[in-house]
């Protein structure tokens, strides 16, 4: 009885923490079984304990070759959604003009459309013009998709700051690209720098527009993608596994940082 | 800890009775153990700055924090252990927490729609009449001003028939203009309903203007309890007399203290104090905050001091600043007993020889003089002491 | 009745207020072109492109002519009906699941974590970091046949009623809808969790006390008052989750059958593996159009058009 209370009064606690272990559970088992040492080309099934593949990450011919690929693609990607993305957000906050509403739309689209369809209609560009697919396709389709997202998030912040603080940077004798460079950006930088990472998060991890328009160049997911078919390499894991603890290491010293920052300022 | 001297254990329910009631957190206390009875029907005022416990109060009669220690009885129920939604106590909350998504109607018939009550639409049309809001009803909350808003708060809350409504800032985020008038409405409500008003307040004006009792608080305790003017006449302590109104304050020692009146020394001057209306120990020798409000006090141009009756109390200084505010001109007079004496002098015939510079004589009658330990941060309360600047911030929120 | 001078009602505000106008007649426009130019280069006339693919006909060795054979259409609805429906379905489960399985985790970070909401929301998002790719190949893993996970639903009796329902075959799970459903609802789960928390994390705790206080129990308070002002946040999560669901074919592919094909499989092979582009491009384009229609009736539906 007394344990169906306690169980009632933390009804949420429980059900919650039961979300976020399956959510979590399948990178507990990605780290696993990175130190895993199969037979046969999949590595689904616990053998036993080996370290193998973290002394030789790159020991699958192609993976880090992918790899490599898929990190340049990513970081060009957000280079070039981050600047069209900032210029479209400034003007839709800052501006009025013609055709706001069809610009809106045009902007939400893609985010409102599954990536199939993208990739498919994308597709059937290229093939009409001609197109060789590989790098660039690749690049133009990720720039794509992943400007939106940039537009959302530096917009979201933009338009939170105070109008005024421009008009007061120029009573402060500040001419309009002072204005700008010293008081717009700085304060538009925390959203111009969540929509940069949100995009190369997205492109790094981008497949099912990639597989359309890739041709025979291969990325890490596609990579990922075709181990599955042939056979999956412990290595796969290792990457995974790497890239999570890198991530969240980055984030917690991040956050640290800013702590001890705030602690000081206060 | 104050008892209130009203102990009529009344039949009606209406009673708020709070025994040894504290609250800490970790290791700070928010309220420390108090005793506080508000009596049926009345419009009782907590005030102090803000951290001093008051809203903590408040909350915990609403049962919306628990208390660490105590009891809160309403009439003859002990309601310490029931959750908010049991208690027969509704809040109308700082800003209002209107739901947004509800129109004013459904706001309105809230409480009365969970306590299952099926047919709500006259009881809630009527509440809306009696706030002026007949109009409004289908409204939704960010439609309305901010006054409008609070009337909803207001009717949201007494629809329900609540043996005590608590009121939490409810004025806080309105214009002066606009609060003046919405606290003599509330004060026509409370006559109209006769339920009884708890309300917590930051501003002593607010609080002496509506309630019957007002309690001082200030770090968790109740400084003094009483009505508005006793406790603006009256000031037990150095706190009080600054948060109600200004005081000034004269360090001085006491001369002799054995008769009805205490005769003291500051300054080679001599000044008398009813012993009636002194809270500190008149030994001779001992010494003793003398205060008194600067509204009191006469001043006289020097050369005119020869006119002043005899008896009153007298202080020499020169004037150092002089505000002129419309009714009435406020004087800072620099004296050897006080640096900066507040002087407000109604503009009736105003004396030109009075600009600073000019060398004077304050004089006021000594019963309205009142006398403190003087064991006591004379600035406590003031504007710039700790707790109370926070109240300007409070206010900018 | 004292007098109560009556303030103006304040007007509705407007959802985004227009900016002031600059001087610069132009330069809106110059910083609008480059991004604009890219989306309708590369996504609005390919669609325009794929209605044209279409309605083609021909061979890859012949090459294809636009002949408005718009029988295309019918074609690749009638031999593919059953991909939409399974598609439409596996969707709507996973997306009831995510709602179901992310409310009380962003209701736990929004108002119960405490000092542990920081820790917490890195954990849902920390998955990102790994691709999910291989993240999805772990769930073979986790459902392997005769594994721990199967092992358990088998004993509970679970898997008698899922195959019941036809969601599981025999003693598997792997290779049948639930597995694709389950992998789906892993996918998106953040996309649910993260809008939900956004609006939750808007309500402002005195709602609740206030609710209290007017005589509504917890589990009143939730329906009344906690529930309908997460709206926008269950409305944005629903299609976030929904629509990329809907078109998925990954987890199809890696956790199904070829009895578990959404559309989004059929799609992805008519185009790379049969090279039959006019079906393709049809099944692309009823797609795109299904889940326009789909989204616009929910959010009329749901009345929430200016909260999107």
């Amino acid at each position: 009885m007394t344990f169906v209370n306690w169980l009632k009064r933390r009804l949420v606690v429980v059900a919650g923490l039961f979300t976020l272990a399956y959510l979590l559970l399948p990178n507990v088992i990605v780290t696993v079984f990175s130190f895993n040492d199969p037979k046969g080309r999949f590595n689904y099934e616990w053998q036993e304990f080996s370290t193998e593949a973290w002394r030789d990450p790159c020991g699958v011919s192609g993976l880090c070759g992918s790899l490599t690929l898929s990190l340049q693609i990513a970081l060009w990607a957000t280079l070039g959604a981050t600047l069209l993305g900032t210029l479209i957000a400034f003007a839709l906050v800052r501006y009025r003009f013609r055709a706001r509403g069809a610009v809106n739309s045009l902007i939400f689209l893609p985010m409102a459309m599954p990536e199939v369809v993208m990739a498919a209609s994308l597709l059937t560009l290229f093939l009409n013009m001609g197109a060789r697919l590989g790098f660039w396709t690749i690049l133009i389709a990720h720039i794509m998709f992943c400007l939106s997202f940039v537009v959302v998030a530096v917009k979201a912040r933009v338009m939170s700051m105070d109008p005024r603080l421009e008009q007061a940077a120029q009573d402060l004798y500040a001419g309009p690209v002072q204005t700008f460079l010293r008081v717009t950006l700085p304060i538009a930088a925390p959203g111009i720098a969540a929509g940069a990472l949100l995009a190369f998060a997205l492109s790094f991890d981008d497949f099912i527009i990639t597989n359309f328009n890739a041709g025979s160049t291969v990325t890490f997911p596609m990579f990922v993608w075709g181990s599955a078919q042939r056979g999956t390499p412990v290595q796969i894991n290792v990457i995974g596994t790497a890239m999570f603890v890198v991530a969240v290491a980055l984030v917690l010293v991040s956050m640290a940082v800013g702590n001890r920052r705030n602690r000081r300022k206060a | 800890m104050t008892t209130t001297n009203d102990t009529t254990a009344s039949a009606n329910g209406g009673d708020v009775r709070l025994t040894g009631i504290g609250k800490t957190y970790g290791s700070f206390t928010a309220v420390h153990p108090l005793d506080l009875t508000v009596p049926q029907g009345s419009f009782f005022a907590l005030l102090g700055a803000s951290g001093c416990g008051k809203t903590t109060t408040l909350r915990m009669i609403a049962g919306l924090e628990e208390p660490t220690s105590g009891t809160v009885h309403l009439g003859d129920q002990d309601v310490t252990a029931l959750p908010p939604y049991k208690r027969p106590v509704n809040t109308v909350f700082q800003s209002y927490a209107l739901f947004p998504h509800l129109d004013i109607f459904e706001n309105v018939a809230f409480g009365l729609r969970r306590r299952g009550i099926k047919s709500v639409k006259k009881q809630v049309e009527e509440m809306l009449e009696l706030v002026q809001l007949g109009e409004q009803a289908r409204k939704k909350p960010h439609q309305l001003s901010g006054g409008q808003q609070q009337r909803v708060a207001v009717a949201r809350a007494l629809i329900n028939h609540p043996k005590v409504l608590l009121l939490d800032e409810p004025l806080g985020a309105l214009d002066l203009k606009l609060r003046r008038q919405m606290q003599l409405e509330l004060k026509r409500i409370q006559t109209e309903v006769g339920i009884t008003f708890v309300h917590v307040t930051h501003d002593q004006e607010e609080a002496m203007t509506m309630a019957d009792t007002v309690a001082v608080m200030n770090a968790g305790r109740v400084e003094q309890l009483g009505s508005p003017a006793d406790l603006y006449e009256n000031p037990r302590t150095t706190f009080v007399a600054n948060f109600l109104g200004t005081s000034n304050f004269i360090e001085a020692e006491v001369d002799t203290g054995s008769g009805d009146d205490v005769v003291l020394k500051a300054g080679g001057g001599r000044l008398v104090l009813p012993g009636a209306r002194n809270r500190a120990t008149a030994t001779a020798g001992a010494r003793i905050l003398v205060g008194v409000r600067p509204e009191k006090i006469s001043l006289t141009h020097a050369d005119d001091a020869d006119g002043i009756p005899e008896g009153r109390n007298r202080i020499t200084g020169r004037i150092t600043g002089a505000g002129f505010i419309g009714v009435s001109t406020q004087f800072v007079v620099d004296s050897p007993v006080c640096s900066d004496f507040e002087v407000y002098v109604q503009n009736i015939d105003r004396d030109p020889r009075l600009v600073p510079g000019a060398e004077v004589v304050l004089h006021w009658n000594p019963a309205h003089t009142f006398g403190l330990d003087a064991n006591q941060s004379l600035l406590a309360g003031t504007v710039g002491s700790a707790g109370v600047a926070t109240v300007e911030e409070e206010v900018a929120r | 009745m004292t007098t109560v001078t009556e303030a103006p009602p304040l007007a509705p505000a407007p959802p985004e207020p227009e900016p002031p106008r600059r001087r610069g007649r132009w330069t809106p426009y110059l910083l609008l072109l480059p991004g604009l130019l890219w989306l309708l280069v590369f996504f609005a006339l390919p669609v325009v492109y794929q209605a044209s693919t279409s309605v083609q006909t021909g061979s890859l060795e012949e090459g294809y002519q636009v002949t408005w054979h718009v029988a295309t259409y019918w074609e690749a609805l009638s031999e593919y009906w059953p991909q939409f429906v399974r598609s439409v379905l596996y969707a709507a489960s996973a997306t009831v699941l995510c709602l179901l399985l992310g409310y009380p985790l962003a209701y736990l970070i929004a108002f119960r974590a405490g000092r542990w909401r920081n820790l917490i929301m890195i954990l849902v998002i920390a998955p990102f970091f790994t691709s999910f790719l291989i993240r999805t190949l772990a769930w073979k893993t986790i459902l392997a046949d005769g594994g721990p996970v199967v092992g358990a639903l088998d004993a509970l009796h679970v898997l008698d009623v899922t195959a019941w329902l036809g969601w599981t075959a025999g003693d598997r799970v792997l290779a049948t809808p639930l597995a694709v459903v389950c992998g789906l609802t892993y996918n998106f789960l953040p996309f649910m969790i993260l809008p939900l928390y956004t609006s939750l994390e808007r309500i402002d705790p005195r709602l609740h006390e206030a609710a209290n206080d007017l005589y509504a129990r917890p589990s009143t308070t939730f329906r009344k008052v906690t529930f309908p002002l997460s709206m926008p946040g269950v409305v944005s999560g629903t299609l976030l989750t929904f629509i990329p669901a809907t078109g998925d074919y990954v987890n199809a592919d890696l956790l199904g059958s070829t009895d578990t094909r959404m559309v989004g499989n059929v799609i992805q092979s008519q185009f790379l593996r049969v090279l039959d582009y006019p079906t393709a491009a049809a099944l692309s384009f009823i797609l795109m159009a299904a889940i326009l229609i789909m989204v616009t009736l929910y959010i009329r539906k749901s009345g929430t058009e200016d909260l999107v």
